[in-house]
């Protein structure tokens, strides 16, 4: 054998396993070996779940024998912890939720388990996917695999570290501002949000609802469209999931991208970024231009207004979903004198500062006196900037800036919030419209003070439900540059 | 100054707020059944219960019962529609928001046509319809009389969490404690006309508060309200609201002001009492349910609903005392009782005799109902036997004492009237000389009454009409019966 079984893609080991010359067994018990080797260094799991796996496995292999072809037969998989599975405890990286079980298990999931996918744990997160670092988990630190001493970024961070230190071949995340393509961005991954509604969100323990998407962290953009394939499409469940069929994407992936045009975004000029991350998004716009894109320039003028209308409408609805935490019903309860002291003390000791943070600034967003002034105000910056992007896209096929503003950065170099906040001032824009993005890695980056070359992605956007476009452009410019090959993660050098 | 005179100087001004949980199969926003009691926590599924990732989807059943009852009262249905959340910490109440509708409700305006005793028709108009969900409810227990203070601890059950709840909202056009029970029970009986509820009071699936202000008669501006809650039966709302008219009208009179405030109904004692201040009312922070699409209503679906109305109560009252010339009281009770107006209705169309029809129905047939705790609707009697029953005697082809004999073998199953009256001969006899000869039978067997008669004591006539229909078993007809006597006495 080549390679490493952690380290092959999604699709080969459903190719090995469907045709018989890996087990579903061996496939799953490599990731649990490795899960076993670097988890202590890494921290992407909140639960891992061997036994489940294992279990799990020997199902798949059984369906595999009994004739069945699975698009995901063996393939390990990394679950969000905001996602229900049953049996299993779902804490959202929250001490409110720390020992809850889900009941039930999320739709999205459940289809990766239909198609034989293994689910091998439960991974870390920004609590209540409130973050751009993973560091506002309060429940473990994740490191990223590419350089133990930085963030695997957030919120899903500790999906978005499983997968790059080949401790699952896929992972599932949720993005509500860039939550899945910023961490794939830090990890060396591909990292996708799909059009809003087109991923069905039963089971996704709501932070925004608009906003919500779970989306794929994988290493290959074909491991993307396989488990895009997998998850797409309407669920009675959810009724913002839309009722339209699914245009199948793994088997439309480019070579090249000839006749596609391409639009640069003028207002994100990335020279004041620094040098080097310059050159590097440079130089990806040239090797699109390369491979046959037309540039273009395009103006997305309210693209400027998005960070601040995004952190008015999302706190708002996380004002509202994060209610039901209250001590009644499971979760967290502290024991009080009347019920009143019970909601306040267990709020109180549930949540973490960031996610009280942005409850207080939702709450006065909807009162009675600010709601036209903020929210109302903020809902119609969201339609001004999906306005944007429409008219864009009557120029061009796709849209291309950077994912995030730096590669990973240190542990607690983001003390205050705006700066934070500032992360994903490349990828709420898209949120915000509803529209498919995906990053994928463009080049590598040693920043100042740093020790090794960071990965850096190239956020590629189109218009919605067109996720066919988007990912077969995004596997011809992958095929072509393959970035993401060029460096090792840390942890496997020892 | 008396009370009376009292109440004329003040006019009450009602407003009422229904809440109604609607007849589906499934709740709200999930697919657990919708049934009343049961053991708790039975009902419940992650979607009713707000576990973390669980998402509504609404039930087109519920809009479409809304609708259906916004169209019976003349309301516009907007093309647009939405659910909004309204934040607020509770208990039983599963996501500490309630789904509902704010500023874009199902239906709006249209009117409720009721009617007074004495069959005068009246209306207040609606402010709107919209729909909501339910919440659970809690059991305090370890405290003597069930409340919070001093209870150990509480119980939630949530099997009512999620059950389609339907909100109507009168303007303040209500102008006494009798209208506003007019009021409710033609909404009642509007709503059940339209099987969109059960509308039973004592399980909870007809609730209403009534909103409760007085000003000097002849003034056209509102005073201030105060909001009266728990009423569980329309006696309790009638008493409520004539207490609380009483109590404003004491507290004006002696120089107070009325305070804006949520009132409970003490049953027991027969007087409201202060829940809490409106001032400390919550700011709910309504807005729209993300995870709930926008509704458009398209026109079609709102024809097809209103072309499947039924005859509405209103209008059966309308065309019963004016069309068939019931009393008010009668057209009521008739309404009141959709299978016993559904069978009257029958007999009306087989025989073409309403007077009639409405006289056994509500008379000799409710008699024989009562007594052997069968309704009628239920009973042997065809409509369309009665409707023969109400023909023959109609055709004095019988009179009304074999009528009632014959209802009652009826009653027992004998079937057609006509088949019985034929095969034992018991049509009437109107033959003067075969009367005659029973008349004179009777004179010459009772000499002494006939003395008596004469001598100015007439009362004794009765007596002698009855031996004559005993001696004719009762086909005699009776009024030729009592011209001969009379003829023959006189
Ligand atoms: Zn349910």
């Amino acid at each position: 054998m080549s390679t490493e079984i952690v380290e092959r893609s999604a699709a080969q080991i459903a190719r090995e396993v469907n045709g018989g010359s890996l087990s579903a067994r061996e496939a799953a018990g490599a990731a649990l070996a490795q899960i076993d080797r670097v988890e202590s260094r890494v921290g992407a799991f909140l639960t891992p779940l061997h036994g489940d796996a294992r279990a799990q496995a020997d199902l798949v292999d059984a369906r595999v024998r009994a004739g069945e072809r699975l698009p995901l037969a063996g393939v390990s998989l990394a679950v969000k912890d905001n996602m229900c599975l049953t049996g299993t405890r779902t804490t959202c990286g929250s001490k409110i939720l720390e020992r809850w079980i889900a009941p039930y298990t999320a739709t999205a999931v459940q289809r990766l388990v239909n198609a034989g996918a293994i689910v091998v744990g439960k991974a870390n997160m920004d609590e209540f996917a409130m973050g751009s670092s993973c560091e506002n988990s309060a429940l473990g630190v994740t490191r990223n695999p590419y350089d133990l001493d930085r963030v695997p970024g957030g919120s899903s961070g500790g999906s978005a570290a499983a997968v790059g230190a080949y401790e699952a071949a896929i992972a599932l995340g949720s993005d509500t501002g860039g939550s899945i393509r910023e961490p794939g961005a830090f990890c060396n991954l591909i990292g996708f949000k799909p059009t809003y509604g087109r991923v069905s969100r039963y089971g996704l323990i709501a932070f925004a609802s608009s906003l919500d998407q779970i989306g794929p962290l994988t290493r290959t953009v074909e491991d993307a469209a396989l488990v895009y394939d997998a998850i797409a499409g309407h669920d009675p469940m959810d009724s913002t999931s839309i009722d339209r069929p699914v245009e199948p994407t793994a088997n439309g992936l480019l070579e090249s991208l000839s006749g596609l045009k391409i639009g640069i975004v003028r207002q994100f000029d990335t020279r004041e970024l620094g040098d080097d991350i310059d050159e590097v998004y440079d130089r990806a716009y040239h090797d699109l231009e390369a491979l046959g894109a037309e540039l273009h320039d395009v103006s997305l003028p309210t693209a400027d207004y998005g960070l601040a209308t995004y952190y008015l409408i999302a706190p708002a609805e996380c004002s509202s979903n994060l209610a039901r935490f209250d001590g009644v019903r499971y979760g967290l309860r502290v024991e009080a004198q009347d019920v009143q002291a019970m909601y306040e003390q267990t709020r109180a000791a549930g949540f973490g500062p960031e996610v009280k943070r942005r409850i207080l600034i939702g709450t006065y967003a909807l009162s009675s006196g600010y709601y036209d002034a903020y929210y109302v105000r903020a809902q119609k910056a969201r339609t001004l900037v999906a306005r944007d992007f429409e008219k864009a896209f009557e120029d061009v096929d796709l849209i291309a800036c950077p994912a995030a503003s730096s590669p990973a950065f240190a542990f607690n170099a983001k003390s205050d919030p705006y700066s934070m906040y500032m992360m994903d001032y490349y990828t709420i824009p898209m949120s915000l419209a509803g529209l498919p993005a995906l990053s994928v890695p463009c080049g590598w980056v040693t920043p100042p003070g740093g020790t090794r070359p960071l990965p850096m992605g190239l956020q590629l956007c189109a218009p919605i439900f067109s996720e066919k476009l988007l990912l077969g452009a995004a596997h011809a410019y992958e095929r072509a540059t393959q970035h993401a090959l060029k460096h090792k993660p840390q942890v496997s050098e020892v | 100054m008396s009370q009376t005179l009292l109440e004329r100087k003040y006019q009450a001004v009602i407003g009422i707020e229904c809440h109604v949980e609607l007849k589906t199969a499934t709740k709200m926003f999930c697919g657990c059944a919708n049934e009343f009691g049961g053991e708790p926590n039975t009902k419940v599924c992650p979607v009713c219960l707000g576990m973390p990732g669980s998402l509504p989807v609404a039930n087109g059943v519920a809009i479409e019962h809304v609708i259906r009852s916004g169209l019976a009262f003349g309301a516009q249905i907007p093309a647009f529609s939405k659910f909004d959340r309204k934040n607020y910490f509770y208990p039983d109440m599963p996501k500490d928001y309630q789904i509902s509708q704010y500023d874009m409700p199902l239906t709006l305006g249209g009117e409720v046509k009721f009617w007074r005793e004495d069959g005068t028709m009246n209306a207040c108009r609606l402010v709107r319809i919209h729909l909501e969900e339910d919440t659970g409810k809690s059991t305090h227990a370890g405290s003597g009389d069930g409340r919070i203070a001093g209870s150990a601890y509480s119980l939630v059950d949530f099997n009512r969490a999620g059950v389609p709840l339907m909100e109507c909202v009168s303007e303040p056009e209500i102008y006494g404690a009798q209208d506003a029970v007019a009021y409710l029970e033609a909404l009642r009986r509007t709503l059940l006309a339209l099987g969109v509820s059960d509308v039973k009071m004592e399980e909870g699936s007809l609730r209403c508060d009534a909103n409760v202000s007085i000003r000097p008669v002849g003034s056209s501006e509102l005073g201030t309200k105060t909001e009266i809650k728990n009423m569980n039966s329309f006696r309790s709302v009638h008493r409520a609201i004539e207490s609380e008219i009483a109590r404003q009208i004491e507290i004006v009179e002696s120089g107070g002001r009325i305070v804006q405030e949520t009132r409970g109904w003490d049953e027991v004692n027969g007087v409201t009492h202060s829940m809490r201040s409106k001032e400390l009312a919550h700011d709910y922070r309504y807005f729209p349910d993300p995870d709930l699409v926008p509704m458009e209503i398209v026109p079609e679906t709102v024809e097809k609903i209103r072309a499947s109305l039924p005859e509405l109560p209103w209008k059966r009252f309308e065309r019963y005392t004016a069309e068939y010339g019931l009393e008010p009281k009668q057209a009521t009770q008739l309404i009141d009782n959709v299978p016993l107006a559904e069978y009257f209705e029958r007999v009306v169309t087989a025989s073409n005799h309403p007077q009639q029809a409405k006289n056994f129905v509500l008379g000799e047939l409710s008699r024989l109902a009562n007594e052997t705790q069968t309704p009628v609707a239920e009973s042997k009697v065809s409509p369309e036997h009665l409707a023969e029953l109400i023909v023959l005697v109609e055709g004095k082809s019988i009179n009304s004492k074999i009528a009632k004999e014959l209802l009652a073998r009826m009653w027992e199953g004998a079937g057609s009237p006509k088949s019985i009256v034929q095969a034992e001969g018991l049509a009437q006899t109107s033959d003067p000389a075969a009367i005659e000869k029973f008349v004179d039978d009777v004179i010459a067997a009772n000499e002494k009454v006939v003395a008596d008669y004469k001598a100015g004591k007439t009362n004794v006539g009765g007596f002698l009409v009855g031996q004559v229909m005993k001696a004719s078993r009762g086909k005699a007809d009776p009024a030729l019966v009592n011209e001969l006597l009379r003829r023959k006495l006189g």
